[in-house]
C-alpha cells in the first residue's frame, strides 16, 4: 500500500511523517513517530487512552487517520509537562495515588487539562462527566476525580 | 503462517500457574486449536508479515473447512440429558466411581460437616434461594501483546505483559517442548491483569512464527480478541439453603455451585466451595461443586476466583434470614463471624483474623446509620479471600553514591514497587527517595511466581525485608572493620552503623549508609544481599462492604449513591494503594452486579466484544468510595501485613443486591441486575 507524506505539529514541534491511508493517529503516534505515551485499549474510541488534542479539541487518536493530521496542531501527553516540571495535573495524580496500573493515566492526564482550559473550576459532577469517556479498571475512579479537582483548586491558586 | 500441527502432542499434566492449576495439553489445545475449535475466538492458525496489512490479507486467504456443530453455551444445556459432549475423553471425576460415558462434568467436588437433616429440622427459620452470575470479563485497559526474538538458534527472548515472566516462561515452554532455560521472558510495564495474565495466549505462537520467519515478531490483541478469546471468569449457578435458631446463630447450610470452565476444565470451583460458607461457625455443612465445560474461552483467574459468586449466594440468604429474624445485618453476620481457633471448613485452624473487627468498624461507620432518600436502600455484605504466600526473590545492591537497587521478577501491577522501596526504606532507615525499585526479567531476577494471590506485597516484600536485613548485618561488619571493634558492639540505627556503649563509642561518629556505601570497595567490596523464600502464613483478608443504591422506578436503573468498603489489611505500608486496591475491587464488583456480561446468539458467537457493549462503569456512573482499613496483624509477617488486593471484590455483587432489595422489597437472584431486569422485576 503507497504511504502519504504528512507534515504537522506535534507538540509545538514541526513533524513529518509517512503513513498508509489506513494507519489511524494513535498508531502513527506510536510506531512511526515513537511518542508511546499514548496508549491503545481498544481502537474503537471506547476506552480513551489514546486521548490527544486536535486543533485544541479532545479526540480520541484511534479514531482519526494519520493522514488527517495534515496540517493540524496535536498535542500529546509527551508535551503536557515542561522540561523538568510535571504538570499539576500529574504531580496531583501522584499525590493522590490516582493510578494502578498506569496504561489508562495518559489519557486522563490529556483529558482533564482540556476539562481545565475550557472549566478551571468544575464540580465533581462535571469531572466525572468530562471523563465518562476513559475507562479505568483499576482506581474505580475515586482517586481520579479527587487528584483533577485538587489540580483544578491549585491552578485556580496559581492564577490569582 | 503455523497451525496446531507445528506443536507437539502432549500428555496431559497439571502444572501449578500462580493461584490456580493449568492442564499443559488443555492450554496447548487452547493456544491454538488442533482438530476441533472449542468456542467462537479459538485460534486455528497464526500469520506473521511484513506489516499488519499484509498478514490481515493472508489471513484472509486461509480457508478453513468447518463441520458446525451444535454448541453447549450455558450450565444448564452442558448437562442436560443428551447434551453434546465437548469432549469424548472426559469422565466426570470426584465421583465414588468414575462414569463410562464421557461428560461435560469434569469434576465433582463435595465438602463437608455435622448433620444436615438434623440441623435444618432444629432451625427455626430456614431460606433457600437459586442464584446465577453471568460470563464476566477483567477487563485490564491493555490488551496481551508480545513481541518474540527466535533468530539466536534454539533460544529465543519474549516480551510481554504479564504478571508473572516465570510462569510465561514455564507454560510456553510447555507449550513448545523446550527446556525453560532456552526462553528468556522479560515483562513489560503491565496495563492491568487482575488474574487475567497468569497464563499464556499469544506467546508460544509468537515464539514459534519468530522462529518459523527468522525475524523477529509481533502480535497484539484487538479488544474483540481480548473478549473473545482471553479470560473471562465463570458464569455460575448457586442454590442456597441456611438455617439459623430464634437467636440468629446459624446451624445449618447447604449448597449446591456449579461453574462454568470455559471449554476446558478448571473453573476455580474449589476456592468457590472452600469460601462459600467459610466466614461463618456453621456447626452443619453440605457442599457441591461442579467443574463444567462449555463452548465458551477457557477461563482465567479473576480477583478471587470463584469467591465472589459464592458469596452473592450466601451474603444474599444471610441478609434474608435477618430480615426474617428482624435482627440487624451486621449483629447476625457478628453472632457467627470467624475467629481466631475457629477451624476452616477447608482444614487449617484460623490464626488472628480481622473479620470480627471489620464487621464492628462497619457498624461504627457513619454511612450504616445516616438517613436514606427517597427509592434509597442500603445493603451490607462481607466477603473473604484467602490470599497467598508462594515463592519470591529480592536483591538489594547499594551504589556508591548511598542509594540503594531493590530487583525483584514481581510485576508492578498496582503500585508494588512503591511498597518493595517504602519497605526497604524502613529496613534500611535511608529516606524512600534513595530507593530504586525494580521489575527484573527471568535471567537476571531471582524465580519469583506471579503477582497475583494478593501475595506481592506480603511474600516479595517479605522477601526485601530478608534481604535489607542480611544487607544490614553486612553494613555494621563493615563498620566494625572500619573502627577495629567486635560485631556485637555495632548497632543499625536510623540509616547509620553506631557504636554501642562498651565500645570506643565517645571517639568514633556514627558511619551513615552513604560513607559506607562510598567505602564499599575498600572494606571488603560492593554491597549487595539476596534473599529468597516460599513464604508461609499467608494471612486471609475480610472486608465488609456497605451499600446505597437509588431505584428509577420507572426505569429500573440502579445507582450507587454512596458506598463504603472496610477491610483488614493487617498492616497498611502504602495506604494509599491500599485504599486504591478497596475502591478498585468494589467497584469492579459493582460493575459484575450492574452491567456486565457476556451476551451470545445462538450459534456461540459473542454479540457485545467490546468495551461499548460490554458495559464497565465508568466515572460518571459512580460516587466516591469510602474506605475504612481494619488492622489486626498478621501474626506470620514481620509487620502483620496480609494481602489487600482480592477481597475487595468478593462482598460488592451481595451489597449491590442486598440494598436493591432494601430499596424495592424484591430479591434479585440472577446477575447484573440490569434496568430491564429490574424494571421487569418491579412490574412483578
Amino acid at each position: 500500500m503507497s504511504k502519504y507524506h504528512v507534515t504537522t505539529t506535534v507538540n509545538g514541534q514541526s513533524v513529518e511523517f509517512l503513513c498508509t491511508p489506513t494507519q489511524a493517529l494513535s498508531e502513527v503516534l506510536r510506531e512511526e513517530l515513537d511518542m508511546i505515551g499514548t496508549k491503545e485499549g481498544c481502537t474503537t474510541g471506547d476506552c480513551g487512552a489514546c486521548s490527544v488534542l486536535l486543533d485544541g479539541r479532545l479526540v480520541c487518536a484511534c479514531l482519526v487517520l494519520g493522514t488527517e493530521a495534515e496540517g493540524r496542531s496535536i498535542e500529546t501527553i509527551e508535551g503536557v509537562a515542561q522540561p523538568h516540571q510535571m504538570h499539576p495535573l500529574q504531580t496531583k495524580f501522584l499525590e493522590h495515588a490516582a493510578l494502578q496500573c498506569g496504561v489508562c493515566t495518559p489519557g486522563y492526564i490529556v483529558a482533564a487539562k482540556a476539562l481545565l482550559e475550557v472549566n478551571p473550576d468544575p464540580s465533581e459532577e462535571e469531572v466525572r462527566y468530562w471523563l465518562a469517556g476513559n475507562l479505568c479498571r483499576c482506581t474505580g475512579y475515586d482517586k481520579i476525580v479527587r487528584a483533577v479537582l485538587d489540580a483544578a483548586a491549585e491552578m485556580r491558586g496559581a492564577a490569582q | 503462517m503455523v497451525t496446531g500441527a507445528d506443536f507437539p502432542q502432549l500428555a496431559s499434566a497439571v502444572e501449578e500457574a500462580g493461584e490456580s492449576q493449568i492442564d499443559v495439553w488443555d492450554l496447548a489445545r487452547n493456544v491454538i486449536a488442533r482438530d476441533k475449535v472449542y468456542y467462537h475466538g479459538h485460534p486455528v492458525a497464526a500469520v506473521a508479515a511484513v506489516s499488519n496489512e499484509v498478514a490481515q490479507a493472508a489471513l484472509g486467504k486461509i480457508r478453513v473447512d468447518y463441520e458446525p456443530l451444535p454448541p453447549v453455551m450455558s450450565l444448564d444445556a452442558a448437562i442436560k440429558d443428551g447434551a453434546p459432549v465437548l469432549h469424548d475423553d472426559q469422565f466426570t471425576q470426584g465421583l465414588e466411581e468414575t462414569p463410562k460415558q464421557p461428560s461435560n462434568v469434569a469434576t465433582v467436588i463435595r465438602l463437608g460437616q455435622g448433620d444436615l437433616q438434623s440441623g435444618f429440622a432444629d432451625a427455626a427459620v430456614v431460606v433457600e434461594r437459586e442464584f446465577t452470575t453471568p460470563t464476566v470479563h477483567q477487563g485490564y485497559i491493555e490488551p496481551h501483546a508480545v513481541v518474540a526474538d527466535c533468530r539466536e538458534n534454539d533460544r529465543a527472548t519474549l516480551w510481554c505483559c504479564t504478571q508473572g515472566p516465570f510462569v510465561v516462561r514455564t507454560l510456553t515452554t510447555k507449550v513448545l517442548g523446550w527446556d525453560v532455560s532456552r526462553l528468556k521472558v522479560v515483562p513489560s510495564e503491565i496495563g492491568g491483569g487482575f488474574g487475567g495474565k497468569t497464563t499464556v495466549y499469544l506467546e508460544p505462537l509468537a515464539v514459534m512464527l519468530s522462529r518459523k520467519a527468522d525475524r523477529p515478531v509481533k502480535m497484539v490483541m484487538s479488544r474483540d480478541e481480548v473478549f473473545r478469546a482471553s479470560g473471562p471468569t465463570s458464569a455460575s449457578r448457586i442454590r442456597i439453603k441456611m438455617g439459623a435458631d430464634a437467636d440468629g446463630r446459624l446451624i445449618a447450610a447447604e449448597a449446591d455451585l456449579k461453574y462454568e470452565a470455559g471449554a476446558f476444565k478448571g473453573s476455580p470451583i474449589m476456592p468457590g466451595c472452600m469460601c462459600v460458607f467459610v466466614s461463618y461457625q456453621i456447626p452443619n455443612i453440605g457442599i457441591t461443586g461442579y467443574d463444567i465445560v462449555v463452548n465458551k474461552p477457557k477461563v482465567a483467574a479473576y480477583r478471587a476466583p470463584g469467591a465472589p459468586m459464592a458469596a452473592f449466594a450466601t451474603e444474599s440468604v444471610i441478609d434474608e434470614i435477618a430480615r426474617r429474624l428482624e435482627m440487624d445485618p451486621i449483629e447476625l453476620r457478628l453472632k457467627n463471624a470467624v475467629h481466631e481457633g475457629v477451624r476452616a471448613i477447608y482444614g487449617p485452624k484460623f490464626p488472628a483474623i480481622g473479620f470480627v473487627q471489620t464487621l464492628e468498624a462497619a457498624r461504627a461507620h457513619p454511612h450504616y446509620s445516616a438517613p436514606l432518600g427517597p427509592n434509597q436502600g442500603r445493603g451490607v455484605a462481607a466477603g473473604f479471600w484467602f490470599n497467598v504466600g508462594m515463592s519470591s526473590t529480592a536483591t538489594i545492591n547499594v551504589q556508591e553514591d548511598g542509594t540503594a537497587t531493590v530487583i525483584t521478577a514481581s510485576p508492578d501491577i498496582g503500585g508494588s514497587r512503591a511498597s518493595m522501596a517504602l519497605i526497604a526504606a524502613e529496613e534500611l532507615g535511608i529516606d524512600y527517595e534513595r530507593v530504586n525499585a525494580l521489575v527484573g526479567d527471568t535471567e537476571s531476577a531471582g524465580y519469583c511466581d506471579v503477582t497475583g494471590g494478593s501475595r506481592t506485597t506480603f511474600a516479595t516484600g517479605m522477601a526485601v525485608i530478608q534481604a535489607a536485613r542480611g544487607l544490614v548485618d553486612q553494613l555494621k561488619a563493615r563498620a566494625a572493620k572500619k573502627w577495629g571493634v567486635d560485631l556485637e558492639l555495632v548497632e543499625w540505627r536510623d540509616g547509620a552503623a553506631v557504636p554501642l556503649d562498651g565500645g570506643t563509642q565517645g571517639e568514633l561518629a556514627p558511619l551513615s549508609f552513604t560513607e559506607l556505601a562510598r567505602s564499599a570497595a575498600h572494606t571488603g567490596g560492593p554491597l549487595s544481599s539476596s534473599a529468597s523464600l516460599t513464604a508461609q502464613g499467608a494471612g486471609a483478608g475480610f472486608g465488609v462492604h456497605l451499600c446505597d443504591v437509588e431505584i428509577d422506578p420507572e426505569t429500573g436503573k440502579v445507582d450507587v449513591v454512596r458506598y463504603t468498603a472496610i477491610q483488614d489489611a493487617g498492616k497498611a505500608v502504602h495506604r494509599s494503594y491500599v485504599e486504591g486496591q478497596l475502591q478498585g475491587g468494589a467497584v469492579q464488583g459493582i460493575g459484575w452486579a450492574l452491567n456486565e456480561e457476556y451476551v451470545y446468539d445462538d450459534a456461540g458467537v459473542m454479540q457485545n466484544a467490546g468495551f461499548l457493549d460490554y458495559r464497565m462503569p465508568v466515572a460518571l456512573d459512580l460516587p466516591m468510595i469510602d474506605t475504612a482499613i481494619v488492622e489486626v496483624p498478621n501474626p506470620s509477617h514481620p509487620y502483620g501485613v496480609r494481602g489487600v488486593g482480592e477481597t475487595p471484590i468478593v462482598p460488592p455483587l451481595a451489597a449491590v443486591g442486598n440494598a436493591v432489595f432494601d430499596a424495592t422489597q424484591v430479591r434479585f437472584c440472577d446477575l447484573p441486575l440490569s434496568p430491564s431486569r429490574v424494571f421487569e422485576g418491579l412490574s412483578g
